[in-house]
């Protein structure tokens, strides 16, 4: 009797164990079958439905590279004179990131305190916001920009506002987030000598989620750099209009596009070192004073 | 003592105070002159010239009506009418809509009284509150009797054109044409196309066919619909959903072997992590437009190009997630496996993977989701998926229910995506914390 509850607990347990080791080793290599199958099919799917086939198109992969940099070290001693003709719409680029970053921002802060618990101005309302938000982070920037340029034509504003529309979705969650973790206690002095919802968003939730904000902030500058490039490449303005043009002449002209090449590859690592130079910045200042 | 020191603190406390109010001052002064700024370099009062508020009327009147034509040969006298005025949304010879009366005279009711009547070479329009207007197009040229009085701003009326806008709809007439449109609510012919049998049926008939065997001819009428096209567009927001998967998942597989070369407890030499980052920076830098564009060169628009474009500019940012990632593993577990005396292989299957499974996981399905949003536009540049049908309808620029229908499309296809990654990532966090 006694050998047996001592010696019977064990080899159950033992028996158990392996059984669910077993058990979840297949599971994994079930898993990881059925993951390589439809990597494989997706694959092949998306070789046969496009114009070139991969194998195909795997040597010709560097040819367009080459000659883009074969002309453009041949008209090497033009390249900063491209460099001064495009600096303004780089320039434009980066301005319409920009403004649709903080304009985006500021709408999202607005959006974010209207959608946060214990915040919210009309508590009734916070699912109606936070829909709004997450349909304002579903539509993709170039949805909003080509129908913008349709009725406001061609140029900067367009995609201004459609940046802008989907950052303030996109930061709005981030700074609602954010929201949920700051004390309520200011919030609540405040509202105890009569302040209104305004003041006491200004004045109690601002400065304890400042940094957070424009962390997240100088994270969407960076991306919208990119989209305001590509944004510019259907037509509103900037860099990638230019790139695009400079595409179209083909050959001959591709030192042009070399040219626009360098200064987008530029900007961007140049502002995301920036960026993440602050952001970092800003985190290490946070932990700083958290501690202290 | 305790004098001064008070008294240099409180000194300390006022420039600070100063120098805090400052900045909450100059900081929206700064926003403030900015957007000044930007309000001039973007030319926004220049605006208002370059708005065509007619293309915003069409695209919004177009997004939730449509117009069916009716048009009469004026030579032949022959009656055509077509939705849209396309060829797809043709009614059969013989056939019309139940407020068109065929016949030697064709009587048109735009409904509210107003009905139009195309006899065999008079054309008659009674408008409600107004009177009739004629006309004998032939050649030599319109011939419009109007009623007495002055004519309203609404007609206009030529030697060789007549054209009378209501609300009711639209009639035109030239020497060789007549037209007349008519506008309804909804999105024409949805579901089934003129040629279908199972037009206009109601929603009853048409389940009680489908019991009676007649599901598959229904599913295909609607499936293959001409003029909404249901099976290309399923197949496009696949394939941008495909080019999201293989990206995201191709990036993650590439990226994971390059992260150890990045990772400073992994990569003891100095130069194998420098060359390692800097791929990294290369590949993110070098933005997706620019990949996309080298991409397309190489392997022609489609699905694939994209699918790559996602996949080398999220390598980058992958390498660098998953790298950091690795710096921060526990390395007391991979001692203790090391212990056990495994091979190194085995250390990194049994010592790192785990600990870095949940954070990688939780990355890659938060990149999944957006990179739906990615392989939308990139399928709008390179052309492929939802966004070439998208840019497609636009170009038409008259097509604007189909691209309201693709938009809707488009924010259900990313709620969608968002809604998975984000349980997924929910029941990972949960999962990591049970174990």
């Amino acid at each position: 009797m006694a050998e047996l509850s001592v010696h019977s607990p064990t080899s159950d347990i033992r028996a158990d164990y392996m059984d669910l080791t077993r058990r979840k080793r297949v599971y994994n290599g079930v898993l990881l079958a059925i993951f390589v199958a439809l990597m494989v099919a997706g694959f092949i799917t998306a070789d046969d439905r496009n114009a070139g086939g991969f194998w195909d198109g795997l040597h010709r992969l560097f040819d367009f590279p080459a000659e883009v940099l074969g002309e453009a070290s041949e008209k090497l001693s033009e390249l900063p004179a491209h460099f001064v003709t495009f600096f303004p719409s780089l320039i434009e680029t980066v301005n319409i990131a920009g403004a649709a970053t903080l304009l985006g921002a500021l709408c999202a802060i607005v959006l974010s305190m209207l959608s946060t618990r214990g915040l919210a101005r009309w508590p009734r309302m916070i699912p109606v916001f936070r829909r709004a938000m997450d349909i304002m982070r579903a539509l993709p920037e170039i949805v909003v920009a080509l129908v913008l340029i349709f009725v406001l034509g061609g140029g900067p504003v367009p995609a201004m506002i459609a940046i802008a529309l989907h950052t303030s979705g996109a930061l709005g969650k981030m700074f609602s987030e954010v929201n949920e973790n700051a004390s309520l206690k200011p919030v609540e002095g405040l509202q105890s000598v009569g302040a209104s919802w305004s003041q006491r968003m200004i004045l109690g939730v601002m400065p304890q989620v400042a940094p957070n904000y424009l962390s997240y902030a100088l994270l969407r500058f960076e991306i919208n750099i990119r989209a305001s490039a590509i944004l510019g490449f259907v037509g509103a303005g900037g860099i990638g209009y230019d790139l695009k043009n400079a595409m179209s002449w083909g050959q001959g002209q591709y030192d042009e596009a070399a040219a626009i090449f360098l200064l987008l590859f530029g900007t961007i690592v140049v502002v995301d070192q920036i960026s993440s130079a602050l952001r970092n910045r800003l985190t290490h200042g946070a932990r700083l004073e958290a501690t202290l | 003592m305790t004098m001064t020191d008070t008294a240099t603190l409180k000194l300390q406390a006022d420039t600070l105070f100063t120098r805090k109010r400052l900045t909450a001052f100059a900081f929206p002064a700064v926003i403030l002159a900015y957007f000044a700024y930007i309000f001039f370099a973007f030319d926004i009062p220049g605006l208002s010239e370059r708005v065509d508020l007619e293309h915003g009327k069409t695209l919004v009147s177009d997004t939730y009506s449509y117009k069916t034509h009716v048009t009469r040969d004026n030579r032949t006298a022959e009656v055509s009418i077509a939705v849209e005025g396309e060829r797809k949304g043709t009614y059969p010879p013989g056939t019309a809509p139940d407020w068109v009366t065929l016949g030697d005279d064709t009587v048109i009711d735009l409904g509210r009284g107003n009905i139009v009547t195309f006899g065999p070479d008079i054309i008659r329009y009674n408008v409600k509150d107004y009177g009739t207007i004629t006309a004998r197009p032939g050649a030599n040229g319109v011939q419009a009797v109007l009623p007495d009085g002055p004519v309203p701003d609404w007609i206009s009326a030529s030697k060789n054109r007549l054209s009378v806008t209501t609300d009711a709809g639209r009639l035109t007439i030239t020497r060789n044409r007549t037209e007349v449109f008519r506008y309804s609510l909804g999105w024409e012919l949805f579901f089934f196309t003129l040629d279908s049998p199972y037009h206009g049926m109601s929603f009853p008939d048409l389940v009680s066919r489908a019991f009676t065997g007649e599901a598959g001819a229904i599913f295909g009428d609607f499936w293959h619909n001409k003029m909404w096209r249901h099976s290309d567009v399923v197949w496009a927001i696949f394939e941008t959903i495909l080019m999201a998967f293989l990206g995201t998942m191709g990036a993650a597989i590439v990226a994971l072997p390059l992260a150890f070369l990045a990772a400073k407890n992994f990569a003891p030499l100095m130069a194998i992590r420098f060359a390692a980052r800097r791929l990294f920076d290369f590949f993110r830098g070098v933005d997706a437009l620019i990949w996309t564009i080298i991409l397309a060169r190489a392997f022609g628009p489609g699905p694939l190009t994209g699918a790559l474009a996602i996949l080398i500019t999220d390598t980058g940012s992958f390498g660098k997630m998953f790298s950091e990632a690795l710096e921060n593993v526990d390395a007391k577990q991979i001692e203790g496996i090391q212990s056990t005396g495994a091979k190194p292989l085995q250390r990194y299957r049994f010592g790192v993977i785990p600990q870095i499974t949940p954070v990688l996981l939780s990355q890659i399905l938060y990149f999944l989701e957006s990179n739906t949003r990615s392989a939308t536009i990139i399928g709008a540049i390179t052309g492929g998926g939802i966004g070439l049908l998208l840019t497609q309808a636009m170009i038409t620029q008259k097509d604007w229910e189909e691209v309201s229908y693709y938009i809707i499309l488009i924010i259900l296809m990313v709620m969608l995506m968002d809604w998975i990654s984000g349980t997924l990532r929910r029941r990972l966090i949960k999962g990591g914390a049970a174990d």
